[in-house]
């Protein structure tokens, strides 16, 4: 069995044991719904609800809903998309990359990290649906066979990149995350006594018994998967960023986008894994398993993407001045001086100077400064994606033709709306699937668990 | 007719210990059914590594052959056209625009035909009926499943053998 130093912090506080283990996870699913996710779901669900009734508003009356004029062709629909993508790119990274480099604290994190990317992911998609305006059309982005004289897709086209980049990115985090699931909704179908329930979950856990060979096939199949994975979060977010460095406006056409949106995706991705599961790790007592060492990892991880984002924004500054091309040079001056300052300096402060907090160990180590640090984080991705792309595009080369977006109830109704469904999507998970990943944690029990460490002191 | 015996255990190194004992008697193991892999335990009771990851390789190749001849025939062969001053000659040319693709599209059939692969070769599809023998093995119990009839040893001796490790309690099971 694998041995770990004793000084190293452990994973899983307590004097656990593998039922112990299960009990904790299993057991809020067994038992009758708590009165403050009753809440927390209905109060998601009505902002869910006014969301949809907005985006059913948007599609029958047409994209004059929304804000948008003949300068700023885009603005909320797109920087949410981008925010959203952004947000998934967390669970991918936790499951895949720190199963590369044999991280065992993302085992506690992992599941709930993917559950979440796939609701953000889901939440992403929607906006390049909405904003065909005719959205019964869109199956015009996939190349199928037509009648319109052979009217294909565009394939040197980075929006098409970002159709194949994105479905391939959702089909692929869901199998992922569903393959990790199966044997840990086995415990459940095999723990349940109501009927019905251990009929579903019965059918869920696609009949896994555990045996020797499928568990074999099971680890290779984890191993392979977080490999092809690995790239393929890497190359999602550098093809959103296509989307807009290969368009000739100034303030997009740079070529440090790809590895800037991937740490800023990682950023924010990593700040909503925060904001979620310091919230469920109180609500369902999952104290041990989730503690301050996963917290302060996590806020290693902000810290550093954070600094990578802090040193573009610097670069891409430079470079306007340095690049000697007046277009560009204004695109920044306006950014950071212009109508649109607010924001700008909002995105500096929120992205560039708070995660820089987290070099102070007390603030790295503490639930509250982590979860309001996490909120202020999300905020200024947000803003980031606001800001490349309206101020690139409300002031254009011909000044006759300036023009400024403000939003409308709409464009703030889908908005607030995907949060709202997001919520009750990631609420939904943590009543009916286990939080955690019962089968993978119980791997590293004996080898980061604290009552197993301390007797390898004795 | 056959006994199955099903010896169960309470910790995982004490089923590998005693796999590891039975199996130096020459006595062969089934099966074993524990809620997460046992490390080391494959080459004791005789289970080869897995091949999935070479399908996984195979799946990869078909995506891009796919993608790539897809690619040169909507955009080159069948309607080429001239896009933003940027025309479509030869599959050369065009390659780097057609990089991501290729890759994306590699990747989905790599990731979905191995995961699919595995479900089949598992036999674990929806509504499949679970097979464990004792539902604890899904939760903190470890079984180990032997049969006389894979066996040369006599019934009564491979008892003895098994009643000789540390195990936790012992089923046995007569099929006719």
């Amino acid at each position: 069995m694998q041995r770990e130093s004793a000084i190293r912090e452990p994973l899983i506080l307590g004097h656990k044991t593998y039922k112990d283990i299960t009990d904790d996870v299993v057991g809020p699913i067994m038992g009758p719904a708590p009165l403050g996710w009753k809440i927390m779901i209905t109060i998601s669900s009505i902002i869910a609800i006014y969301g949809i009734g907005s985006i059913l508003y948007l599609i029958s009356t047409g994209i004059g809903v929304w804000g948008l004029n003949k300068t700023v062709g885009w603005a909320w629909d797109i920087t949410n998309f981008v925010w959203w993508v952004g947000i998934g790119h967390a669970g991918t990274l936790i499951s895949a990359v720190l199963l590369l480099f044999r991280q065992k604290w993302r085992m506690a994190i992992n599941r709930s990290a993917e559950a979440m990317t796939i609701f953000a992911v889901i939440m992403a998609a929607v906006f390049p649906g909405i904003h065909m305006g005719r959205i019964w059309l869109a199956y015009y982005v996939f190349p199928l066979p037509n009648q319109f004289g052979s009217l294909w897709v565009n394939f040197n086209s980075p929006l098409l990149w970002d159709v194949f980049a994105i479905s391939t990115y959702f089909s692929v985090s869901l199998v992922f995350w569903y393959v990790g699931l199966i044997p840990d909704f086995a415990t459940i179908r095999d723990r349940m006594v109501k009927p019905l329930p251990k009929k579903i979950y019965g059918i869920l856990s696609f009949g896994w018994s555990g045996r020797a060979k499928h568990w074999n096939r099971f680890e290779e199949l984890s191993l392979v998967l977080a490999g092809i994975a690995t790239p393929l979060v890497f190359s999602v977010h550098s093809i959103v960023s296509m989307d807009f460095a290969t368009s000739i406006i100034p303030g997009w056409h740079t070529t440090i986008f790809p590895p800037y949106f991937v740490s800023g995706a990682v950023f924010s991705g990593f700040a909503m894994v925060q904001t979620l599961l310091l919230v469920m790790r109180k609500a369902y007592k999952l104290e041990d398993y989730i503690h301050i060492k996963h917290v302060e990892y996590m806020n290693i991880v902000i810290i550093v993407t954070g600094s990578i984002v802090g040193v573009a924004y610097l670069t891409e500054l430079f470079i306007s001045w340095y690049s000697g091309v007046e277009y560009e040079s204004y695109a920044f001056i306006n950014r950071f001086s212009g109508p649109y300052s607010i924001a700008y300096w909002t995105m500096m402060t929120c992205n560039v100077i708070s995660p820089q907090l987290f070099w102070f160990k007390k603030i790295r180590r503490s639930f509250v400064a982590t979860f309001i640090l996490s909120i202020v984080v999300n905020i200024g991705m947000w803003f980031e994606r606001y800001v490349i792309i309206v101020t690139s595009l409300h002031r254009d080369y011909l000044p006759s033709s300036w023009g400024e977006f403000i939003p409308t109830a709409t464009d703030v109704g889908i908005f607030i709306g995907t949060l709202g469904i997001f919520l009750t999507l990631f609420l939904s998970f943590t009543r009916f699937f286990p939080v955690l990943a019962l089968n993978e944690l119980k791997t590293i029990l004996k080898s980061s668990g604290e009552s197993y460490k301390n007797e390898q002191v004795k | 007719m056959k006994k199955v015996f099903h010896v169960m255990y309470d910790d995982d190194e004490k089923l590998l210990v005693a796999a590891r004992e039975l199996v130096g008697k020459g006595i062969h193991v089934n099966e074993v059914y524990s809620p997460f892999p046992i490390h080391g335990i494959d080459p004791v009771i005789g289970i080869k590594r897995t091949r999935l990851a070479i399908t996984s390789f195979m799946y990869a190749m078909t995506g891009l052959t796919i993608s790539v001849s897809f690619m040169w025939y909507t955009m080159i062969s069948d309607w080429p056209m001239n896009i933003g001053g940027k025309p479509s000659f030869s599959l050369l040319e065009n390659l780097p625009a057609f990089i991501p693709i290729s890759f994306e599209f590699s990747v989905l059939c790599a990731a979905h035909g191995m995961v699919i692969t595995y479900l089949l070769r598992n036999g674990t599809l929806p509504g499949m009926p679970a097979t464990n023998p004792d539902p604890r093995t899904t939760d903190n119990m470890f079984v180990m499943e032997i049969t006389t009839d894979s066996n040369s040893m006599n019934p009564e001796e491979l008892e003895t053998a098994i009643k000789n490790t540390a195990l936790f309690e012992l089923s046995i099971k007569e099929i006719k």
